[in-house]
């Protein structure tokens, strides 16, 4: 079996699963079971758990029965396989038999390695799951949803459904299946707002955004967030300091300086130059020098130095929003 | 020679020390154990604390001690003193490979309480030479609590040839209820001519750096020894003292902070690569890892692999600390040479090679300010050991002494 599956092709003898994302992972799965039904509805779906699979469970399982019966087995978390069992699929691999189909859900990486190479080298047809590391990849994977549940939604509505979901794909696809569900029309920030509120995210960066450009409340509220979804303090202060340093590092710079030769000099990329140089009015001296010691104290009382961490860095973010503006009334 | 040449100013101390010696051997020939608590009116004693300045030699006090009561020169029967630094007893102490003497040394941030229980349980055993088992603990104020209170269960209840011998910084470093079970040694801050003629004498250096050595050290005998072989280690002074003409306007607060923090990562990574690689080897070789890719891990060596890491993080952390450390202790002598100029004071200076900087400054501000300014190095000290972040801790510092 040296052919290659092609993609489309969901009842191919073996389907390779890939990656980490539980979402898709499912309903890679779910599709395949899905075709099997639909070409043959007595389909027999065996599904086994992690280390179900014992030597000899496959050769039995995929035993051609007198009834001639289609059958697909999913085997979960194919990396984890002992090695003997791997023995055995990658014997069957070598030698399907007709009307099984062969599901391997496998997360990928150097584990079970040699097993996804063997798999690959066989033809199977492979699925990729990677998680959805970066917010363009879910803002993309939050319209395609919607565009598959044949509505329409707009750009803003699904930032703002982010925004108030946060990153889990489960969460996101069944947010989406309600509000199609459950709304009219085309769907805007409006209806999200209706819906869900609040955030489910705040990063220390967002924090420190708002505080170097002197907005106290905001960050003040964004520092909340942040600390009830979790966010560890030393990471907000190391956001607050590094916010604060750059100001103070690019406001010192040699004046006059090529972009790019600034950027190197500091260690920044010349985006980042750009939104800095922005942060930056409303900055003195001395309000870089009074914040920086105040987060300092911050980083001391959040490592046990005081008995109200969340106390603390409010404090620093005061401080540091009030000295954002230090420059401003005079 | 003798086994006391190693300490520089100590004179006081080593007298105490031969007396102690002398004591213990009357105490071996009498086959009796050693005398405990204060009430004993002997100069011997089970348990001694030895103190000082960082640098002033509290180890080689205690490794010298050692071994004056291990020495078995025959001259001793002629009323000689002991810690004659040729016999065997001697020589084997100082080369560290003396059966009854133990030395227990951590490079980490802390001394584990489980290194403690196995030290207390040797500690109950009888010497092999006959003589006194030595058990050299030092960076005693590295111990974790836990692991002090287990080393005071083998310092309360001696057993009866048992001698311990702990090193720290000061008296406050130890557990109090250790502190009171021990005989004080304290070292005194070894005179600038001493440091020098030590270094002139030993390490053949020039006369005229060898006493910048010893002043800029301000008594701390490794610290000068290594300013006075090493270029490098004379460069990075000269980068630190350079930080308080730099500290005028905040970019330059944040430079110096950045430099200052990079060379203590660099150190701390340079001591990395030359031990971190070659220890992870020895240890897959110990567990007789196959070479080369396809070899299955021995069965426990990821687990004691995962251990060596935190160990070598643990160092990593200390050598970064250390090195920061040291240039907080510069900048400390320069403000301190600073007030001193302000205050028209005549002591010695100790950076006397910088007398041009040191002028500008004092002539820049008031004492008051410069006392701020040492308060300042001080809090970054403090803030360091709290595990602030190094880079934020040493900003909070330059701009503080920006401002005065």
């Amino acid at each position: 079996m040296a052919r290659k599956s092609a993609p489309d092709d969901l009842l191919a003898p073996l389907t390779l699963a890939v990656g980490q994302e539980e979402l898709l992972l499912d309903r890679a799965v779910a599709q395949v079971v899905a075709a099997a039904r639909a070409a043959d509805p007595d389909t027999d779906v065996r599904d086994l758990a992690p280390g179900a699979l014992q030597p000899g469970t496959l050769a039995e399982l995929t035993t051609p029965s007198l009834f001639a019966e289609r059958k697909v087995v999913v085997v979960r978390a194919a990396q984890d396989l002992a090695a003997d069992t791997v023995k055995d699929v990658k014997a069957y691999i070598a030698a399907p038999a007709d009307e099984v189909v062969l599901v391997l859900v496998h997360a990928g990486g150097a584990k079970g390695k040699g097993l996804l190479d063997a798999a690959r080298k066989a033809g199977a047809r492979e699925v990729a799951c990677p998680k959805m590391a970066k917010a363009g990849e879910r803002l993309a994977f939050v319209k395609g949803e919607f565009r598959t549940a044949g509505r329409s939604a707009s750009e803003e509505a699904c930032r703002a459904l982010l925004d108030s979901i946060g990153s889990d794909l489960r969460e996101l696809a069944a947010a989406v299946g309600q509000l199609a569900a459950d709304t009219d029309g085309p769907i805007d920030e409006a209806v999200i707002a209706r819906y869900y509120s609040g955030r489910a995210e705040a990063t220390g960066f967002e924090v420190a955004d708002l505080a170097v450009t002197g907005r106290t409340a905001e960050a003040l509220e964004r520092l909340r967030w942040a600390l009830a979804v979790g966010q560890p303090p030393t990471g907000i202060t190391y956001a607050l300091a590094s916010g604060v340093r750059s100001i103070g590092r690019l406001a010192t710079a040699g004046r006059g300086m090529r972009p790019a030769d600034l950027a190197r000099e500091l260690g920044m990329p010349p985006w980042k130059v750009d939104r800095v140089r922005q942060q930056m009015r409303g900055w003195t001296g001395d309000g870089v020098a009074t914040a920086l010691t105040a987060i300092a104290a911050a980083d001391e009382a959040v490592k046990g130095g005081s008995d109200d961490p969340a106390y603390a860095l409010e404090r620093a973010v005061v401080t540091v929003s009030r000295a954002a503006r230090s420059g401003r009334n005079h | 020679m003798s086994v006391w040449d190693d300490l520089v100013g100590q004179e006081r101390a080593v007298e105490q020390l031969t007396t102690a010696a002398v004591a213990a051997r009357a105490v071996v020939a009498a086959g009796r154990g050693a005398p405990t608590g204060p009430g004993s009116g002997s100069a011997m004693t089970h348990a001694w604390l030895f103190t000082g300045p960082p640098g002033a030699g509290q180890a080689t006090a205690a490794r010298a001690f050692a071994a004056a009561l291990q020495c078995t020169s025959p001259d001793l029967d002629l009323g000689g003193t002991p810690g004659c630094g040729f016999c065997d007893g001697c020589h084997t102490v100082l080369a560290g490979s003396h059966a009854d003497v133990k030395t227990v040394r951590n490079d980490g941030l802390s001394i584990p309480v489980r290194d403690m229980r196995e030290l207390v349980l040797r500690a109950s055993s009888y010497p092999t030479g006959g003589r006194w088992s030595a058990i050299l603990l030092d960076d005693a104020h590295r111990l974790t609590e836990q692991a002090a209170n287990a080393l005071l269960k083998g310092v309360e209840e001696p057993s009866p040839r048992t001698v311990w011998l702990l090193c720290a910084p000061s008296v406050q470093d130890v557990l109090p209820t250790i502190r009171s079970r021990c005989r004080l040694l304290v070292l005194r801050t070894p005179p600038t001519a001493a440091v020098a003629d030590m270094l002139v004498r030993r390490d053949g250096v020039d006369p005229a750096l060898a006493d910048l050595a010893a002043r800029a050290s301000q008594g701390d005998l490794d610290r000068a020894r290594r300013l006075a072989v090493d270029e490098q280690v004379r460069s990075r002074r000269a980068d630190v003292l350079r930080i308080p003409l730099e500290v005028a306007d905040v970019g330059g607060c944040l430079t110096a902070a950045q430099r200052l923090v990079d060379t203590a990562k660099q150190d701390a990574e340079q001591l990395a690569g030359t031990r971190d690689a070659k220890e992870t080897d020895d240890l897959k070789a110990a567990y007789g890892a196959s070479e080369g890719l396809g070899g299955r891990a021995p069965r426990g060596m990821a687990g004691a692999i995962k251990e060596l890491e935190k160990r070598q993080k643990s160092r990593a952390t200390r050598t970064r600390r250390e090195t920061l450390g040291v240039a907080l202790g510069e900048l400390l002598g320069f403000y301190r040479d600073v007030l001193a100029l302000q205050l028209g004071s005549t002591g010695e200076l100790a950076n006397e090679d910088q007398r041009p900087a040191l002028q500008r400054v004092a002539a820049a501000g008031p004492p008051e300010s410069t006392l701020r300014r040492m308060e300042a190095v001080l809090a970054c000290r403090t803030a360091l050991d709290r595990n602030v972040d190094p880079l934020l801790a040493v900003e909070a510092m330059t701009l503080a002494l920006r401002a005065g």
